[in-house]
């Protein structure tokens, strides 16, 4: 399980972190509270490649849908089954048990480019009205 | 920009209590009011399982009064606004000359020549510009949405929440009943009505007396809910939405209410009603059950086979079913049970066509 300090995240509010090889994409807390009541995760398909800031995924709630941005390149290696079945995971844990999908073959120069927890904090100060 | 915006808005009596149990709100029609508070699907739940609140002061409120003010009613009515007694309510369309429905409501007898009608806020001035013209024989319309305000209480415990707060016919109230009573202590116009598919109260009092009412449902455990919540529970119950399911080039006879048009009487609309009877209906509105996952949205587009056929008029994820439920007008020879697809972010999903109630609460008798 990984913590927020481990995570760099997208302005668009979705987290990765590194392991091993591998990386772990999911959306933040603050993401999920905005989103509210998620009902349904259309994940990507295993063996896709994308690249960094592409739409691949889309969670959607009970008034609207939401893309979700790779924050990172490389090829879809799994996608979370447990959120597949159970979407509302992800706003009860989005940061383990909420996971959405696994990357092969990041790039780990993409990765030290986003923003890391404390940058990520500040930019969500701002968004607010 | 966005502060100044809002500032525009129109808003109820309630407005401020509602953002001080943190509501979030949006522009609806004009009005500022709260999508939901905290969770969309806790609201639907609490709702189908015990009690909550709705806020609808936005919608319109006209009495209609006098001597000819049943003429009026049944003219500019397919219901049969003369078959109420006092203490009676029903739900109608009023029509155009061509059959297209104006709008929605439900029109009360609260005494011989005294009748009450609420309608959509979206169509309050189309509504009072149609009566007023069709206004003959000189009855009074008085709009009292401004001074007025309404709250809906939906839910299996609605009955003993209103009882608690001393309305003391909250029992015996039938479906469909309207009384003008004292709840806390304060004069109100309660009908047994609603738009949840659960048995439940609509509750008109002075735009003075509303916050005391509104505290006093809250403070007895009943869930503040917002309009998205209203959405999800209406379509389950297979109700119609004004402007989305229903507009003016739409008959009452496609849009699935055949059961409220009254041909034994004369109205504006039947003569279209009676030639469209004739020559059978093109097309007609259609509940619509995703078989696999995905949340239908309106405007999804329709498909039997390759062909497209429609477009979902409302949908959502219904909370109750787990799955995606919405209406669309479809031809009129789609069977019940006929194998359709609604295509969702490019993805075509198998779905059923049938009727449009996807869910039947325990409505009091």
């Amino acid at each position: 399980m990984p913590k927020n300090e481990e995570c760099r995240y997208l302005k668009s509010h979705e987290w990765s972190y590194l392991d091993g090889a591998e990386a772990v994409v999911g959306i933040s807390d603050h993401a999920q509270k905005e989103i509210t009541d998620i009902v349904f995760v259309e994940m990507p398909k295993v063996g896709k490649q994308v690249s960094a800031g592409q739409a691949v995924a889309t969670v959607e709630s009970v008034k609207a849908a939401f893309d979700i941005y790779s924050p990172l390149s490389g090829e879809i290696c799994a996608v979370n089954p447990e959120v597949s079945k159970d979407p509302s995971i992800v706003n009860k844990e989005p940061l383990d048990r909420g996971w959405l999908f696994r990357l092969k073959s990041a790039r780990k120069e993409e990765f030290s480019s986003l923003m890391d927890w404390q940058q990520y904090q500040e930019f969500i100060k701002t968004q607010k009205h | 920009m966005q502060t100044e915006a809002i500032s525009l808005l129109k808003k109820t009596p309630l407005n401020c209590a509602q953002k001080d149990l943190g509501a979030k709100m949006v522009d609806f029609h004009g009005w500022e009011l709260p999508l939901y508070f905290e969770s969309i699907i806790k609201e639907h739940e609490a709702v189908r399982t015990r009690c909550g609140v709705f806020d609808v002061s936005h919608m319109g409120r006209l009495k209609i009064e006098g001597p000819s003010a049943l003429e009026l009613l049944e003219r500019t009515n397919a219901n049969s606004v003369g078959s109420l007694k006092p203490g009676e309510s029903l739900y109608s369309h009023v029509l155009n000359s061509s059959g297209g429905i104006i709008d929605d409501l439900i029109v009360s007898c609260l005494s011989p020549n005294h009748y009450y009608a609420v309608v959509n806020a979206s169509r309050l001035e189309s509504d009072k510009a149609w009566i007023i013209k069709n206004n003959t024989h000189g009855a009074s319309v008085i709009d009292e949405s401004a001074q007025t305000a309404m709250l809906a209480v939906q839910g299996p415990k609605a009955e003993d929440v209103l009882e608690l707060l001393e309305f003391k016919e909250a029992k015996t109230l039938p479906r469909f009943g309207a009384v003008r009573t004292k709840i806390l202590n304060r004069d109100a116009l309660i009908t047994r009505t609603g738009y949840t598919g659960e048995d439940g109260f609509e509750i008109i009092v002075s735009a003075q007396e509303a916050r005391a009412i509104w505290l006093g449902l809250i403070s007895n455990g009943v869930a503040p809910c917002g309009l998205a919540s209203r959405d999800t529970l209406r379509l389950e119950a297979g109700l119609l939405l004004y402007g989305q399911d229903m507009n003016e080039e739409i008959s009452s006879l496609e849009a699935g209410c055949a059961w409220l048009v009254k041909f034994e009487k004369d109205f504006i609309g039947k003569d279209a009603f009676l030639k469209q009877k004739q020559e059978g209906l093109k097309r007609r509105l259609y509940g619509v059950k995703l078989s696999d996952q995905g949340v239908p949205r309106p405007g999804n587009e329709v498909f039997l086979g390759d062909k497209k056929i429609g477009a979902l008029t409302s949908a959502t994820f219904s909370p109750t079913l787990k799955t995606g439920i919405g209406f669309a007008y479809l031809p009129a020879d789609v069977k019940t049970g006929d194998d359709i697809f609604v295509l969702v972010h490019g993805r075509k999903i198998t779905a059923k066509a049938g009727p449009l109630q996807f869910y039947k609460g325990k409505i009091h008798a």
